[in-house]
């Protein structure tokens, strides 16, 4: 099973760590072409501005969501939550538009405010540790979105159909949970593969 | 830890690793931050002059007014960076009272202590040193620096000083990584290295923190050479807004640096955007001069 990782810039090695602890095939994915035979998508924290702007100046944008309404999994984390959402709080320009759900950047403040913290998260048993770095929140959700995780009452982690946006950082764990989640989510979708 | 824990090491690297593949820009008002964060930079620097101005006013280079630092902050949602002098712990905690997102600690300005860096551990905002060798690159992340770069030499336009201290510091680690765990001592105590961090390299094969390429980096060409030398990402200071179109510099090293690469693109990149920033020759600058000599 192919994963790609959205590679053009933010934690992508982080992301490749945790996917070589898995049994699948890991690609980096920069150009179009690489997205073909993929059965998943990981899009890493980084900035999101950054990573949208390279998106278009790579023609990728168009590719990606169509192939998201084609119904390939993807889990994006911190700035790939922003990149997936509908609307991005006090901005009127969103990236790929297609998570159901209002975001807001930067909305814990700014670096000095970036925590951790254990967190309880729906389909997981133990807690896991959660890593906010700059991190946005979910401030509304549509009907089909499934929330998965809050901090202090605020929505850090939602689920809709093939897709997981997370707001922390999975990745600069040890804990590889999430990104099993996102690769049995993978197998059920492709299970004919 | 059901509490939130606000500073860890993990969050202060962490903000570093979100930076990797990336280009952090100098910038000196609010406009210029806003053609950096549209050219896709993943963070800028404010300050008052850039590296090549500081170098050619010559006096008492510091921390910037903080009112600079205020406007750019307003001006964009990408990180903002600052700059203190080597040792001046009170500009550090002007800037962590600030909000500034991450300091750097920098010999591009004048150092207030000779023999003392900052203890970076004990803020809650993360640092960014200089260094030049793997020894000097501890001994930072000792202090509690969370990001390393080279130091180069600043406002020169001119990549030779970047590409030696990275060579240097890859060639060590490989060094530190092929050695026997008896030899580790030894070695620390050649490099001035802290034996714990040493023996850190050793297990992993690599710096505990990020390490971007700073110093020097004029042209796309020189952002896609330090990321072929094994660089994380690339700071640039005096080469945007030094050069002839900022605007095309800019968008033309961020996109170098993320397919640094693929050739073919590095052609239409490097095509028409204009002279770059006019360099100096190492030799030309004495060595009491040369930025990089400050610090240890």
């Amino acid at each position: 099973m192919k994963i790609g990782i959205l590679a053009l810039q933010g934690a992508v090695s982080e992301h490749l760590t945790m996917l070589n602890q898995l049994d699948v095939d890991p690609v980096l994915v920069k150009n179009e072409s690489d997205l073909t035979g993929l059965n998943g998508l990981i899009i890493p924290g980084g900035e999101s501005t950054t990573i949208a702007r390279l998106m278009h100046l790579n023609q990728l944008m168009e590719p990606i969501k169509l192939r998201a309404k084609q119904g390939l999994p993807m889990m994006g984390t911190c700035a790939g939550l922003i990149i997936l959402a509908q609307h991005i709080h006090e901005q009127s320009d969103v990236h790929l538009g297609i998570l159901n759900v209002t975001v807001s950047r930067n909305a814990f403040g700014r670096q000095r405010d970036s925590f951790e913290q254990l967190i309880t998260v729906k389909g997981l048993e133990e807690a896991f540790p959660a890593v906010f770095i700059r991190a946005p929140l979910v401030e509304d959700i549509g009907e089909d979105v499934e929330v998965l995780a809050t901090v202090d009452h605020q929505i850090v982690a939602v689920k809709q159909g093939q897709l997981i946006g997370l707001s922390f950082h999975p990745e600069l764990t040890s804990d590889v949970r999430f990104h099993q989640l996102f690769v049995e989510n993978c197998r059920s979708v492709n299970k004919n593969i | 830890m059901n509490n939130k824990a606000l500073g860890t090491q993990r969050v202060k690297r962490g903000m570093a690793e979100m930076q990797k593949g990336g280009v952090i820009m100098d910038v000196v008002n609010a406009e210029e931050a806003k053609i950096a964060e549209a050219a896709g930079a993943v963070a800028v620097m404010a300050l008052e002059r850039v590296p090549a101005d500081i170098r050619a006013d010559g006096g008492v280079a510091r921390m910037a007014d903080p009112k600079i630092v205020e406007e750019v902050m307003q001006a964009v949602s990408i990180p903002v960076m600052a700059k203190a002098r080597i040792g001046h712990v009170v500009e550090a905690r002007i800037l962590e009272a600030m909000g500034v997102d991450y300091i750097d600690e920098s010999e591009v300005l004048t150092p207030a202590d000779e023999t003392f860096h900052i203890a970076k551990g004990d803020f809650t905002v993360p640092f960014v040193c200089g260094a030049r060798n793997i020894g000097e690159a501890l001994r930072r992340i000792g202090e509690g620096a969370s990001m390393i770069r080279t130091k180069g030499e600043p406002g020169t336009g001119n990549i030779v000083e970047a590409v030696r201290h990275m060579r240097t510091m890859q060639r060590q680690i490989r060094q530190i990584a092929n050695l026997s765990s008896d030899e580790l001592m030894h070695q620390a105590k050649e490099w001035n290295a802290p034996y714990e961090l040493l023996r850190e390299v050793h297990t992993h094969g690599n710096l505990p923190v990020v390490n971007f390429a700073a110093g020097g980096v004029a042209t796309p060409a020189d952002a896609a050479l330090m990321m072929h030398l094994g660089a994380d990402g690339v700071f640039v200071g005096s080469g945007i807004f030094k050069s002839e179109q900022p605007e095309k510099f800019a968008r033309a090293i961020v996109l170098a640096t993320t397919h640094y690469q693929d050739y073919g693109k590095l052609v239409e990149l490097s095509k028409g955007i204009g002279q770059p920033m006019t360099g100096i020759e190492i030799s030309q600058i004495e060595p009491d001069d040369r930025m990089q000599e400050r610090g240890w």
